[in-house]
């Protein structure tokens, strides 16, 4: 017998790819807007930091921000989708079904990680043909680190929704949240730099982890060299899917 | 009759409002029954309890044999349910909806027949925000019935349609009934629970006040029936009057008289064939369900 929460996963996945392929807002701003930001600012600032930004001082990579955006504007897609879904009913009556939560949750999240790598693939096959630095990095293991971030902040993206009133709501609550933990999150200023309590609170957020780890991954240093960031991006999956189970609003 | 929903004592409160105080009912294999009431009656969240979708403060719920909230995934497999206002994802087409919903069944009806039946072969391959209102109900109608439930639980399903819309739906109401299945449906149009329920249950502030066939309700708290018709001849009031208030309308021809019990109107038509009246019009005016609610309650369902 198969596992209950493989009963329509595979099914509502794919169904919830097409759909959201369907609307050509979302697809632009998953896939279409982190490429050109990329682009826009690699050619301003470089996205190889030995050659073009010798300054250590500036950690600004256009490369890290267009992952970090892909991640975040993944969680905002995710927020819309499930308040519309919730304003719509149309999760209760998915739930009224023999479909688990969790698979329909699930659903979610996988198209999420799909787009993300399907964005992060764009952005890679672009940099490597206008940014000869990009040559250099691992394309897997930045994938992989991109995907642990995107899966660590789509775990705040459920307490976010939760929060989230109605449907209009979704954008801006999301924004909120979210872009101030960009801030802080060491990718425009060094984090000790920060006064010591909002350094303190910024370790609190996925992004600040994500950052980290990816501006390692993008440098050449393992996976070994920031157990911390990724063991960070774990435990904070796991506290943030533990309180959204118990703040989630079906309706 | 077999007993498919019975429900005691059912109590549910949401923060100090109460919204189902004190419901008790029970349901029959094979009928159409309808809970009436005006909106925040209780009527949304004693269905919801009854699905298992709810959790009940208190009570005790039996649906098929079964606990809803105890046996959820086994009742899920032999209920059917729609919700009131419910949506699916905008740019889902018909199609993909019936085949998401087929493949969590592992017994289900042929999909092209349904949506046949439903009048929604046409729309296969429509996004479900170009369907009317009356299309989307005829396809939450579809994906309630996909796997053939035992019980089929509606509620409000024709609110915000147009009349022509509402009269294609409760054929296929109706339909459903005919297939064996038993409904259980929510609504506040008293027209809709008389042309549809075999027997309704009249809720207000999360108690049931009345409960019996449409007919018996009417009977019993609306006895009053009335004849008016249109006559030229002379002395026709006084030689109706031993019936009951005769009342003529002023300077012209236009009678009407009141009376009760079931046999009324056949008298009035008796006298008047009798005494040979000769009648330009002629038509009866019998309470509904409507009445009935205003005579219990003492405000109309939409105040």
């Amino acid at each position: 017998m198969k596992p209950p929460f493989l009963r329509g996963f595979w099914k509502l996945t794919w169904l919830e790819t097409k759909i959201f392929t369907r609307e050509p807002m979302g697809f632009v701003g998953t896939l279409v807007a982190p490429l050109i930001l990329f682009i826009v600012l690699g050619r301003a600032f470089g996205v190889s930091r030995p050659l073009a930004a010798p300054n250590v001082d500036i950690p600004f990579n256009p490369a890290i921000l267009a992952a970090v955006l892909i991640a975040i504007s993944a969680v905002q897609s995710l927020v819309a989708i499930i308040s519309i879904y919730r304003e719509g009913g149309i999760l209760k009556r998915l739930r009224s079904t023999p479909l688990s939560p969790v698979t329909i949750m699930g659903a979610q999240v996988a198209v999420k990680l799909v787009f993300t790598v399907i964005s992060l693939s764009l952005l890679m096959l672009a940099g490597r043909r206008l940014f000869p630095g990009v040559m250099r990095v691992n394309v897997f293991s930045f994938t992989a680190a991109v995907l642990l971030s995107t899966f660590s902040i789509l775990s705040l993206g459920f307490v976010i929704a939760s929060l989230v009133p109605t449907a209009r709501f979704a954008q801006p609550i999301s924004a909120a949240v979210l872009y101030p933990m960009l801030f802080l999150s060491g990718l425009f200023f060094p984090m000790d730099h920060l006064p010591r309590a909002l350094e303190g609170l910024a370790y609190l957020f996925p992004t600040t982890h994500a950052v980290a780890l990816l501006d390692g991954v993008w440098n050449g240093s393992g996976w070994g060299a920031h157990w911390v960031n990724v063991a960070a991006l774990l435990v904070l999956f796991a506290a943030y899917t533990a309180l959204s189970t118990k703040v989630f609003r079906w309706e | 009759m077999t007993s498919v929903i019975s429900v005691s004592n059912l109590g549910k409160r949401y923060g100090r409002t109460v919204a189902v105080d004190d419901v008790s009912l029970e349901v029959f294999e094979g009928e159409i029954f309808g809970l009436i009431g005006p909106n925040g009656a209780g009527k949304t969240t004693t269905m919801e309890c009854i699905e298992g979708n709810r959790v009940p403060d208190k009570g005790t719920i039996s649906v098929l044999g079964l606990d809803p909230r105890r046996d959820a995934n086994a009742l899920r497999q032999r209920i059917g349910v729609q919700h009131q206002e419910a949506q699916l994802q905008k740019r889902i087409k018909v199609w993909e909806a019936v085949d998401l919903w087929q493949s969590l069944y592992p017994r289900v009806v042929d999909s092209d027949t349904l949506l046949a039946r439903l009048g929604l072969e046409a729309k296969r391959d429509a996004w479900f925000m170009t369907l009317s209102g009356g299309q989307k109900q005829r396809l939450f109608i579809a994906l309630a019935l996909i796997h053939e439930p035992e019980v089929v639980f509606l509620d409000e399903l024709t609110t915000g349609l147009d009349p022509q819309a509402r009269r294609a739906i409760w054929a296929l109401v109706t339909g459903i009934r005919e297939r064996g299945t038993t409904v259980f449906l929510t609504t506040h149009l008293m027209e809709e629970a008389e042309r549809l329920c075999d027997r309704v249950a009249i809720i207000e502030h999360g108690r049931i006040i009345e409960l019996g066939t449409p007919d018996d309700l009417v009977q019993k708290h609306c006895p009053e029936r009335s004849v008016v018709f249109t006559s030229d001849d002379a002395n026709v009031a006084e030689r109706l009057q031993a019936l009951g208030t005769v009342e003529r309308a002023e300077g012209g021809a236009t009678y009407t008289i009141r009376g009760a019990g079931d046999d009324f109107v056949t008298d009035v038509i008796n006298i008047i064939a009798r005494e040979g009246i000769r009648v330009r019009g002629f038509r009866t005016e019998i309470p509904t369900l409507e009445d009935v609610f205003l005579k219990l309650t003492g405000h109309g369902i939409r105040d």
